[in-house]
């Protein structure tokens, strides 16, 4: 019965429609570390004597540069960051993740694009499609509180066949 | 009144002396290099040794032109293998990485003539399907632009492909692996494959390519990278040199949105399966039978 059970709770988990996060090995997604602030992390060093304050406010001591442009209406910082052991983030199950799986986060709610990027098609791999292949994380591209690509500036334009500098 | 005017007689004197002192001058007074070059067989009817003499010299010659140590490849394609391309419109910006990390990659002319393997047409959105209303040499300060659709077009690798059924001198053929490539050593710069592409997917060499000495990229396969001549007609190849090694070729790695996805048509588990069987895909110009493995899709 033993050996069973983890099977029971995996059909289980399944069954109801559940994440598995436990069946979803780290070294599945071999990712390069998150992209943290320099300096900021551990949090937990200025974190840890700190009481929290689950109240929504406007930041002022600290992260001033942090606008949350990510359905701010019905969110808060510690609706994704862990108010106990800051080091780690919090999914809605309770479950503790660091912030290395932060894809597991952002795929309780962008469930399809979740898919999608498990299957590498949302998102940019490099390396070797058949072998050793760098995947990146949600936030390597998207920062996580504003996460709308910004515009950028395009490289320029090819020459015109009349162009000086394409002429022979 | 003397006659000027060429007569046959003279024409043909000229003709024959020249032809003359040129097999003279090939067998005694040339270089080797230049009459081996001369009589090099056709790509794939050369056997391995052969095609080892022909990558000797080339390195040799590289080397005195360019002053670097070229490493030119002959990889074969990978057995079953079929390569297929996806670009999802839904997420590309036009912000044209993509042809610029190419144009590295692959040793394109930089400046008279500047030739690039990738063309990002910019359409009016909900305009998709008309291509003569697209534009190529749009330059706003930002992208994407409110109103604009980007649609970058390069060879679409065709099943069927037409520019290989003109070529009178099968300069051009379709590889195993389904990558349409060129012997620029075999090709007469006639330009029949560049009428035939419905895609623009050719480009020509009209003069000597101009490449800085630091810009070369080294690592060339022969069948695409490598440095080309003039009067040559050059296209895409799915970065040959990178995709039978297993790598990503270089416009994939270049896109900043992952609009860009490759892999093997045969392999169930590969990237562009799971396109195919789980997005919205089109083929660009489908009506005209020519089946390209190259599939553009929405992934929203």
């Amino acid at each position: 019965m033993k050996r069973i059970l983890p099977v029971l709770a995996l059909a289980f988990a399944i069954g109801t429609g559940l994440p598995v996060f436990a069946v979803l090995h780290h070294d599945e997604f071999p990712v390069p570390p998150p992209p943290l602030s320099e300096g900021i992390y551990p949090c937990g060093n200025c974190h840890a004597g700190m009481e929290v304050n689950t109240k929504r406010r406007e930041l002022t001591d600290e992260h001033q540069n942090i606008k949350l442009r990510h359905a701010e209406n019905v969110r808060w910082c510690l609706d994704c960051h862990n108010p106990g052991n800051r080091d780690k983030l919090r999914l809605v199950n309770g479950n503790l993740i660091s912030f290395g799986e932060s894809y597991l986060l952002c795929g309780q709610c962008h469930g399809n694009i979740y898919r999608d990027w498990k299957a590498g098609i949302h998102g940019k791999r490099t390396g070797y499609f058949n072998g050793k292949k760098t995947y990146l994380l949600c936030v390597h591209c998207h920062n996580p509180h504003d996460p709308k690509f910004k515009p950028i500036k395009p490289e320029p334009p090819p020459y015109r066949p009349e162009d000086k500098r394409n002429a022979r | 009144m003397p006659d000027n005017r060429p007569t046959r007689r003279n024409f043909l004197k000229t003709l024959s002396a020249g032809t003359l002192g040129g097999l003279v001058f090939a067998a005694t007074g040339c270089k080797r290099e230049v009459l081996d070059e001369f009589l090099q067989k056709h790509f794939r009817e050369m056997t391995d040794e052969e095609k080892k003499q022909v990558i000797r010299r080339l390195e040799k010659s590289y080397r005195e032109k360019y002053g670097l140590d070229f490493k030119v490849g002959t990889t074969e394609a990978v057995p079953n293998t079929l390569w297929g391309y996806g670009l999802d419109l839904s997420r590309c910006i036009g912000c044209r990485r993509c042809m610029h990390a190419c144009v590295q990659e692959n040793n394109n002319s930089r400046a008279k003539p500047q030739l690039q393997w990738i063309r990002v047409l910019r359409l009016k959105k909900g305009n998709l399907i008309n291509l003569e209303q697209s534009e190529h040499y749009y330059n706003p300060e930002t992208v994407p632009e409110p109103g604009f659709i980007y649609m970058p077009v390069q060879c679409q690798q065709c099943e069927n492909p037409p520019c290989v059924k003109v070529c009178p001198v099968q300069a051009t053929w379709k590889e195993p692996d389904g990558i349409i490539t060129v012997d620029y050593n075999w090709c007469i710069g006639c330009r029949y494959c560049i009428a035939a592409c419905p895609y623009k997917g050719r480009v020509f060499n009209w003069a000597e390519p101009t490449i800085s000495r630091e810009e070369w990229n080294t690592d060339v396969h022969y069948l695409g990278n490598r440095p080309r001549m003039k009067n040559v007609v050059e296209k895409c190849t799915f970065c040959v040199q990178r995709a039978r090694i297993g790598r990503y070729p270089a416009c994939v790695e270049a896109c900043p949105t992952g609009s860009r996805k490759f892999g093997n048509l045969l392999d169930p588990s590969s990237e562009i399966r799971y396109i195919i069987e789980n997005k919205r895909v089109f083929r660009l110009k489908e009506d005209f039978n020519t089946e390209p493995k190259f599939y553009y899709f929405f992934s929203i």
